[in-house]
């Protein structure tokens, strides 16, 4: 008898757990291929691709997504090679207090976030001149990603044996040499981790953007997808659902390809 | 060569020290030098206490008891489920977490329309409710409950597989019932992870500014995150919404400061 009320409990959990993390997620499959999309979540009525027709007639829709490409990559480029640099040095220099300032860098990143970061960032590149610039955003979101990718990348480059590059070094090789030719190839799997987490990071990232730009020509995907339905009235719930399945699909399939390398321990944010 | 790596991560953390000076430097931006009263009047603005008796809410329904208590309840609900019930479970619940947070915003002011909205249509509302008008803070809680289980799922999971399984066959063939193995055996083994997990996702829904994507500016729903915003960047009261900051950031400090000493004593 307890046992046949406990197997139903956990059939009761399963079955409104599901519907839970399923309803709002079903809208972003059925709405965008629905001719005449509702709110409701429903199988579409009319099957038709029209609603991805018409982001190609939005010009801001596919500037924006040229934008968040371009945010991406440039953070991209800039925290893979700063971290390469920076977790090299500090994972073969002996220098006493090295792991607590790779803490301190970590801790200050996880503090200094989000909300409580809002206001700075904002004035500094208001005093910068950098707002409505894509290089101050390129700038503030490697700030905040570097420290973490530096932790993992360091772990990585710990693992690798320094006699690779002492019989370089035998042969006159000089130390950017020795990281080009030498230790990045090594690296490559690690790097290539920071690289797919960095471009997921910004490519989802809406607070930084949102503050800092200003011109719709400049937003990226993130940011811009709101203007579909907070100006004009009434949203346009087709353009919103098709460009929301677009906007989303690069992430999931980061996602999964990481997954599948690596296991589950490709987290979201800093999670050490 | 060594010294010029060293360089760069010495001059790395003085530009995270610059935006942390910015944070204390904000009122000294204005010519006149201000002092403390930006704090004093943080301290005596019935608005701010407003924000934060509803961010303290929001963070305890939807994080503490929430994520953390549907994380585990899944968890533990899985752990002998059939393969694929459990996969498909989890990439679900992995998927609202993963999503880029406009999109699931979106996702969510669908769901709780008022004319159109899932929910109503469920729940067979005639004339439907304005979730996210007649219950902000409500919306965001559960909202926030979908956007983050999926870590305390994962870390419960990885901490209930951790337990030995003779110890729950023990309980078991004693007689226990379930929820005395709960509390006798299981809740022992994973009281540490417990209060990392709570330390974590506290720091992260007391700095997550994706419930503006829903509620907006909704007085009734205006945590923490939504009030700088509206001061700073939409009232542009800067050395004001600067001193605010500041008090969050020492609360993030004290969180992860916590949570630092907590992980460092596992380790050990």
């Amino acid at each position: 008898m307890m046992l046949v009320v406990k197997r139903i409990l956990t059939y009761v959990v399963m079955g409104v757990g599901t519907a839970f993390f399923a309803l709002p997620v079903l809208w972003l499959l059925s709405a965008p291929l629905d001719d005449t999309p509702t709110y409701a979540v429903r199988p579409p009525r009319t099957f038709s691709l029209d609603n991805f027709a018409s982001i190609m007639d939005n010009r801001y829709a596919v500037a924006s997504l040229v934008n968040s490409t371009i945010l991406s990559l440039g953070t991209m480029v800039l925290v893979v090679s700063a971290a390469a640099l920076a977790a090299y040095a500090l994972s073969r220099a002996r220098v006493p207090g090295r792991d607590a300032l790779i803490y301190l860098l970590l801790l200050l990143s996880s503090v200094v976030t989000g909300t409580a970061a809002m206001v700075p960032i904002f004035l500094l590149i208001f005093q910068l001149g950098l707002i409505d610039s894509h290089f101050g955003v390129i700038l503030v979101l490697t700030g905040g990603l570097l420290p973490a990718a530096i932790f993992l990348l360091k772990d990585f480059i710990d693992t690798i044996p320094p006699s690779f590059e002492e019989s370089a070094r035998v042969f006159g090789a000089s130390p950017l040499q020795i990281l080009r030719q030498i230790v990045v190839p090594v690296a490559r799997p690690g790097l290539a981790t920071i690289a797919v987490w960095t471009v997921v990071q910004v490519w989802g990232s809406f607070l930084t953007p949102f503050i800092l730009l200003r011109d719709p020509d400049k937003q990226p995907a993130a940011v811009l997808v709101r203007t579909f339905y907070t100006e004009g009235g009434s949203p346009n719930l087709g353009l919103i659902a098709a460009f929301s399945l677009l906007y989303s699909i690069p992430v999931v399939l980061m996602y999964l390809l990481a997954w599948s390398r690596y296991g589950f321990r490709f987290h979201g944010g800093i999670k050490t | 060569m060594i010294g010029v790596f060293l360089v760069f991560p010495g001059l790395w953390t003085l530009y995270i020290g610059a935006t942390n000076f910015r944070l204390t430097g904000v009122s000294a931006r204005e010519p006149d030098f201000v002092g403390l009263d930006n704090f004093e009047r943080a301290l005596t603005d019935q608005t701010f206490y407003h924000s934060l008796w509803l961010t303290l809410i929001f963070v305890f329904g939807s994080a503490v008891v929430g994520q953390n208590g549907l994380g585990f309840t899944l968890a533990w609900a899985l752990r002998d489920a059939r393969k694929w019930i459990r996969r498909t479970l989890e990439a679900l619940v992995l998927l609202a977490w993963i999503l880029p947070s406009s999109v699931v915003a979106f996702l969510w002011i669908a769901m709780l329309d008022r004319d159109g909205g899932t929910i109503n249509a469920l729940l067979g509302t005639v004339p439907g409710i304005a979730w996210t008008v007649e219950y902000p803070l409500l919306s965001i809680i559960v909202f926030n409950i979908w956007r983050g289980t999926a870590f305390s799922m994962m870390l419960y999971s990885a901490a209930l597989s951790s337990i030995p399984p003779s110890h729950l066959e023990t309980a078991r063939l004693a007689g226990s019932s379930g929820t005395q193995t709960l509390r006798d055996v299981v809740f022992p083994h994973i009281k540490r992870h417990a209060l990392t997990n709570t330390l974590l996702i506290t720091l992260w829904t007391f700095n997550d500014f994706t419930p503006f994507l829903i509620t907006a500016s909704d007085y009734d729903a205006e945590i923490i995150a939504t009030f700088i915003y509206n001061k700073a960047i939409v009232g542009g009261e800067m050395g004001y919404s600067g001193a605010i900051s500041l008090l969050v950031l020492l609360m993030n400090l004290l969180l992860a400061l916590v949570y630092l000493r907590v992980a460092r004593r596992r380790l050990a």
